[in-house]
C-alpha cells in the first residue's frame, strides 16, 4: 500500500509541478475554508474557532514547508516554464512570511477583541497576502511578479481601511489606495517599456519572451546604454521602492501606519517591506544586473536620504505608530545598503535576510505590546500613554524595552548582530560613505528609541487618573511575546541559532 | 586548542556574575538575605578567580595568551569566535575589574535602593561584561562585552540617578553610542583591510606584523579608533558626558563605570590600536598630545571651579585620563607601562572617591562642598579614607597612581621632542593638589558653615558603618599594594609591552629607551 502510494506520488511529481507550491495552495484553501466555516458554524463557536484555525492551520503549513524543504545548496530550480524559481533564499523567505502571517493573526485576535468589526475576513485577507507574498519572492517573470504583487496590494487596500468606523483608518485606506495604484502604474509602465524595447528586433539580443528574467537579463547586458532600458529600469525600481517605503516614495508611510489597524501596520512594516527587498534583490542581481553601474549611484543616494529622512523625522514624533513607521523607513535605508552590498558581495544577501529576521522579532515584540495597550481608538497611541509603564505593566515594558533595544541595535540583542553583518558586508563592498550615513542614522535613532524606553522606565510617576483599560492578559500572550524576546536575545548571544549565514 | 581547567575557570569569571544576575533578576520574591548571598557570590568569585589566575599566570608566554579558550558562536563566517585569554596587559585590568566589582557590590548590597534585586542584577551584568571585556582575545567580543556592560549603566542612571537623570542618561547614551560605533567601525575596518579572515587579536597581530598596512590606511583606521575610544575615555573635548553622567549616577554605577569600564578605551588603544597601527599613532601624535594637555590643564582648571563634590570627582577623573593618553603617545615601553599602571591605580582611587562621596552625602545631605565643613569631628574614619583617596588621586608616593604618573613623566623626559610636555603636565599635579586638598579642607575641616553646624550636631551623623568600611578597605588595600609592589604587575607587563612596542628604528625621533625604569623606582622606595 505504501509502495503504491509512493509510486503514485513520484509519478505525480514527475509530471506535475504543482507540488512545489503546495504550501501556497494550502494557504488559499485554508483562507477559503475559513469563509465557508463561518457560514456553516454557529456564530458563538465560529468566533473562537476561526482565529485558532487560522493560526494552527498556518503553523501546520509552516511545519510542512520547513520539513519538506530540501537543501537547494545555491542551485536555482525553475518551474512552470520559468515563471517560478526556487532557491534557498526563497525557501527562507517563504517561512519568514508564514511566521509573519501567524504573528499578524495573533495580533489581529487581540485587536479585534476590542473592536466591533467582522472577524473572519481579516484572517482570510492576511492569509491570502501571505500566500501571494510567498509567490512574489519566487517569481522569475514579470507577469508572475505583477500578479502576485497586485494580489498583495489589493488585499492590503482592504486591510488598511479595515476599521471602517474610524475616519483615520479610512483616510489611511484612501491614501494607500491612491498612492498604491500610482506605484503599480509606475511599475507596470516600467515593465512595459522594458518589454517593448527588448522586443525590438533591431537590437541585439531581442527576445519574444522578454518578460522572463533570464531573457531580459541577456538583453540588458547587451544594451545597457539604451535610454529606454534605463528609464524602464528606473520606473521598475521606483515601483518597488514604494513598497519598501524608500525616499522619495515614503510619503504615505506615516499616515497609513497610523491609521491602519495595529496588526496591519505590523504586517506592512515587516512582511510587505521584506517582500519588497527580496524582489529588489532579485531584480538587481537578475534582469537588471547589467545596469548596476547606472543603478548603484542612484540607489546609494536613495539609501542615504532614506536613512537620514526616516531617523530625523522620527525624532519629533509623539504618536508611536507614526514613530514606528518613520523609523521603519530608516531600517529600509539600512537594508538598502545591504542590498547594494549584495551586488558585489555574495553573502550579503544572507546578511539582509538575517537583518530582516531580527527586525521581524523585534518589531512584532513592539507591535505586540502596542496591540495590548491600545484601547479601541487604535490610531491614537501616544508616547504619553507609555509613561511609567514599568510600574503598571512590568512584563510588557520589559518586552518593549528589549524590542526597541534590538531595533536600535544594542548588544546583546539580535538587532545588533543584524547590523554587524550589514556593516561588515558594506565594508567589504567598500561603501564607506553609506556606512558613515548609517552610523549617523543609528545614533539619531538612539534618541527616539531610548526616549520611548525612558517614558516607560524613568518617567515621572503618573497620576492614577489616567485611564488604563485593563486587557485580559493570558499566559498564551506571555508565551508569545516572551518567545519573541527570547529569540531576540538568543540571536544576540549565540547567532548560530539562526542558521542563515552560510 | 586545549581547553584546560584554567580556561574554563576564566570563563566562569564571566558566567558566574551573569548567572547570579539572572537569578537576582528573576527571583523577584527572594528574601533579602538570599538575594544578598547570591549576589555576594557573583561579586566575589570574579576577584577570587582573578587572584587564582594571577598566581597561575605564565609570564614566559610573551606574545601569546594564557588560559585560552575558543568556541564558535555562529559568527565564524566573518572570522569571529568567542576567544578568551589573558596576557600580561589584560591581567591587571581583569584584576582591577574584580576588585572594583567586589567593592561596588559590597556597597550596593547594603544600599537602600528601591527594587534592590534589579539594581544588583544590573551591577552583576555589568561586572560580567567587564570581566569579559578584559578576558577577550577576539576584538569583536572585546567590543561586545563592553557594550554589554555599558547598557546597565544607562539603565541604572535612568532609574536610580539623582536630579537631572533623564537628561544625563540620554546624553550619555548618545555620546557613548557615537564612541562605541566609531570604534566598532574601526575594528571592522581593521578586519576588512588587514585581509586576514579573523577578528582574533592574535591573528591580526601576527598577520599585520608580517604585512603592515599602508600608512594612509593605518592613520585612517587609527583615527576611527582614536576618536571612538577617545569619546569613551572622555578625551578632551569629548568629555562633557562624563561629569554630568557621574554626578547623577548611583554610586555602584559610577564606581564601575569611572573605575573600570572607562578604561576600555585606553585598553583598546594600548592593546589594539597602537601595536597594530604604529604609523597611525605616529601620524596623530601631536593632536593626541594637545588633546591630552587639554584634558590635564583645561579640565584641571574647570575642576578647580567646581563646588559640587561629585561634579568635581567627575571632572578630576576626566583630567587624569590625560596622563594616560600622554603615556600612550610616547610609544615607549616605559610610557605605555606607566599608562597601564595609571589606569589600574586611577580606577581604584576614583571608585573609592565616588563611593566616599555617597557616604558623605548620606551624612551631609548635600554635595555642595561650600556648604559643609568640620565633618571630620563626627566621622574621623570617613575623613581618613577620603584623605587617603585624595592623596592617591593626586599621586603621592605609596599609592599606585604615583608610579603611573612618575613613569609617564620619565618616558616623556626620555626623548628630545617630548621633553617640553613634562612642564605643562607637571602643572596638572599642582592643579590636582589644589582641588583635592581644598575639597578635603572644605568638607572635613574648618568651621562648619551656617546651617550645616546644626545638622552636624544631630545624632543622624555617624561615622562609617562596617558595610561602608569594608568596600573602602578593599579598594585602599589594593591601592596600597599597587603602590608598594608595582612590580607585581609591571614586570610581566614589561616583557609583553617590549614585544608589542618594539623600538622603531625607522622613526627617527623615537630613540631607544632603556627598559624597566618602573622597577628602578620601586627599588628606591623599598630601600
Amino acid at each position: 500500500m505504501n509502495d503504491l502510494l509512493a509510486e503514485f506520488l513520484r509519478g505525480f511529481t514527475a509530471t506535475n509541478e504543482w507540488t512545489v507550491i503546495i504550501p501556497e495552495i494550502m494557504l488559499a484553501i485554508l483562507a477559503l475554508g475559513m469563509l465557508g466555516a463561518e457560514m456553516v458554524l454557529p456564530k458563538k463557536s465560529a468566533q473562537s474557532l476561526i482565529p485558532r484555525l487560522a493560526m494552527w492551520g498556518q503553523a501546520l503549513i509552516l511545519v510542512i514547508l520547513v520539513t519538506a524543504g530540501c537543501s537547494y545548496g545555491g542551485d536555482v530550480k525553475s518551474y512552470f516554464s520559468g515563471m517560478i524559481e526556487q532557491t534557498d533564499v526563497t525557501h527562507m523567505m517563504r517561512a519568514f512570511f508564514l511566521v509573519c502571517s501567524i504573528l499578524v493573526c495573533y495580533l489581529g485576535q487581540i485587536y479585534l477583541s476590542k473592536q466591533t468589526l467582522a472577524k473572519t475576513e481579516f484572517y482570510h485577507l492576511v492569509i491570502i497576502i501571505a500566500a501571494a507574498m510567498m509567490l512574489l519572492v519566487q517569481s522569475a517573470h514579470f507577469v508572475m511578479l505583477f500578479v502576485a504583487l497586485e494580489t498583495v496590494t489589493v488585499a492590503f487596500y482592504v486591510l488598511v481601511a479595515y476599521c471602517r468606523n474610524n475616519s483615520l483608518s479610512l483616510e489611511a485606506g484612501l491614501k494607500y489606495l491612491v498612492l498604491g495604484a500610482l506605484s503599480s502604474g509606475i511599475l507596470l509602465f516600467g515593465i512595459v517599456l522594458l518589454y517593448g524595447v527588448a522586443g525590438n528586433p533591431e537590437l541585439a539580443g531581442s527576445s519574444h519572451d522578454s518578460l522572463a528574467y533570464g531573457e531580459l537579463a541577456h538583453f540588458i547586458n547587451l544594451n545597457a546604454d539604451n535610454l529606454l532600458v534605463k528609464v524602464g529600469a528606473l520606473l521598475v525600481i521606483a515601483g518597488v521602492c514604494f513598497k519598501i517605503g524608500a525616499v522619495p516614495f515614503q510619503i504615505w508611510v506615516p499616515d497609513v501606519y497610523q491609521g491602519a489597524p495595529t496588526p496591519v501596520t505590523a504586517y506592512l512594516a515587516v512582511a510587505s517591506k521584506a517582500a519588497g527587498f527580496i524582489v529588489l534583490l532579485k531584480l538587481l542581481t537578475g534582469p537588471l544586473a547589467g545596469l548596476s553601474e547606472f543603478l548603484v549611484p542612484v540607489l546609494s543616494v536613495i539609501a542615504a536620504v532614506t536613512i537620514l529622512f526616516g531617523n530625523i523625522t522620527a525624532v519629533t514624533q509623539r504618536n508611536v505608530k507614526r514613530l514606528m513607521g518613520l523609523s521603519g523607513i530608516a531600517h529600509a535605508g539600512y537594508l538598502l545598503v545591504g542590498v547594494i552590498a549584495a551586488l558585489t558581495i555574495d553573502w550579503a544577501v544572507y546578511a539582509v535576510i538575517f537583518y530582516l529576521v531580527t527586525y521581524l522579532l523585534a518589531s512584532f515584540a513592539v507591535f505586540g505590546v502596542m496591540a495590548h495597550l491600545a484601547n479601541s481608538a487604535d490610531a491614537n497611541q501616544e508616547l504619553e500613554h507609555y509613561q511609567d509603564l514599568a510600574r503598571r505593566r512590568p512584563f510588557l515594558s520589559g518586552i518593549l524595552a528589549c524590542g526597541l533595544g534590538s531595533l536600535a541595535g544594542i548588544p546583546p540583542l539580535g538587532g545588533f548582530i543584524g547590523k554587524l553583518f550589514l556593516f561588515v558586508a558594506a565594508f567589504q563592498a567598500g561603501l564607506y560613505g553609506l556606512l558613515a550615513v548609517s552610523v549617523i542614522g543609528v545614533v539619531i535613532s538612539i534618541y527616539y528609541y531610548f526616549g520611548w524606553i525612558r517614558e516607560c522606565y524613568f518617567g515621572a510617576q503618573l497620576a492614577e487618573t489616567e485611564t488604563v483599560e485593563p486587557v485580559p492578559f493570558l499566559s498564551a500572550d506571555r508565551l508569545m511575546l516572551g518567545a519573541l524576546v527570547v529569540g531576540t536575545v538568543a540571536i544576540g548571544l549565540v547567532p548560530a541559532v539562526l542558521p542563515i549565514i552560510p | 586548542m586545549e581547553h584546560d581547567t584554567n580556561s574554563l575557570i576564566l570563563l566562569a569569571a564571566i558566567l558566574v556574575p551573569l548567572l547570579s544576575g539572572v537569578i537576582a533578576l528573576l527571583g523577584g520574591r527572594l528574601n533579602t538575605s538570599a538575594l544578598r548571598s547570591i549576589s555576594a557570590l557573583g561579586f566575589g568569585i570574579p576577584l577570587i578567580i582573578g587572584i587564582y589566575l594571577f598566581c597561575h599566570f605564565d609570564a614566559s608566554l610573551v606574545g601569546e595568551y594564557n588560559f585560552e579558550l575558543r568556541a564558535p558562536t555562529g559568527l565564524e563566517s566573518i572570522g569571529i569566535y568567542l576567544h578568551l585569554g589573558l596576557n600580561a596587559i589584560s591581567l591587571p585590568l581583569f584584576l582591577l575589574a574584580g576588585v572594583v566589582g567586589l567593592a561596588a557590590g559590597l556597597y550596593a548590597m547594603n544600599s537602600k535602593a528601591e527594587r534592590l534585586n534589579l539594581y544588583l542584577a544590573l551591577l552583576l551584568f555589568m561586572l560580567g561584561g567587564l570581566m569579559g571585556t578584559f578576558a577577550s582575545v577576539d576584538v569583536f567580543f572585546f567590543y561586545f562585552f563592553h557594550e554589554f556592560a555599558l547598557i546597565p549603566t544607562f539603565i541604572m542612571i535612568g532609574m536610580w540617578g539623582g536630579a537631572g537623570r533623564r537628561g544625563a542618561a540620554i546624553e550619555m547614551t548618545i555620546y557613548l553610542t557615537v564612541g562605541a560605533l566609531l570604534s566598532l567601525l574601526g575594528l571592522i575596518a581593521l578586519y576588512v583591510q588587514s585581509g586576514v579572515d579573523s577578528f582574533s587579536l592574535l591573528e591580526l597581530r601576527n598577520y599585520l606584523h608580517e604585512k603592515p598596512l599602508g600608512e594612509t590606511v593605518q592613520s585612517n583606521i587609527f583615527a576611527l579608533l582614536l576618536f571612538g575610544f577617545g569619546i569613551l575615555v572622555s578625551l578632551f573635548p569629548f568629555h562633557s558626558w562624563a561629569p554630568k553622567g557621574y554626578a547623577v549616577a548611583p554610586s555602584g554605577a559610577a564606581m564601575l563605570h569611572a573605575g573600570v569600564l572607562k578604561k576600555f578605551g585606553l585598553y583598546g588603544l594600548l592593546q589594539i590600536a597602537y601595536p597594530l597601527l604604529p604609523a597611525g599613532g605616529e601620524h596623530w601624535f601631536s593632536l593626541i598630545v594637545w588633546l591630552a594637555l587639554g584634558n590635564i590643564l583645561f579640565i584641571g582648571l574647570v575642576t578647580i571651579a567646581q563646588k559640587d563634590l561629585k561634579m568635581m570627582l567627575g571632572y578630576s577623573s576626566v583630567m587624569h585620563m590625560g596622563y594616560a593618553f600622554l603615556g600612550l603617545a610616547t610609544f615607549s615601553v616605559v610610557g605605555v607601562g606607566g599608562a597601564l599602571l595609571m589606569m589600574v591605580a586611577h580606577g581604584l582611587s576614583v571608585a573609592l572617591l565616588f563611593m566616599l562621596a555617597t557616604c558623605i552625602y548620606h551624612r551631609s545631605q548635600t554635595f555642595d562642598m561650600s556648604a559643609m565643613g568640620g565633618l571630620a569631628t563626627k566621622a574621623p574614619v570617613l575623613a581618613a579614607f577620603f584623605v587617603a583617596g585624595t592623596m592617591a588621586s593626586i599621586g603621592l608616593p605609596g599609592f599606585g597612581n604615583f608610579w603611573g604618573e612618575f613613569t609617564i613623566f620619565a618616558a616623556l623626559a626620555e626623548t628630545q621632542h617630548t621633553r617640553w610636555i613634562v612642564a605643562p603636565a607637571a602643572i596638572g599635579i599642582i592643579i590636582s593638589a589644589i582641588y583635592g586638598l581644598r575639597a578635603v579642607a572644605n568638607i572635613f575641616f574648618g568651621q562648619p558653615k551656617e546651617g550645616f553646624a546644626a545638622h552636624l550636631e544631630s545624632d543622624s551623623v555617624v561615622d562609617m558603618k562596617l558595610s561602608e568600611k569594608l568596600p573602602a578597605l578593599v579598594l585602599i588595600v589594593a591601592l596600597v599594594i599597587t603602590g608598594l609592589f608595582p612590580r607585581l604587575l609591571s614586570d610581566n607587563a614589561n616583557s609583553e609591552l617590549t614585544n608589542l612596542y618594539p623600538v622603531q628604528d625607522t622613526l627617527p625621533h623615537h630613540e631607544a629607551i632603556a627598559l624597566p625604569s618602573t622597577t628602578d623606582g620601586h627599588k628606591e622606595l623599598t630601600h
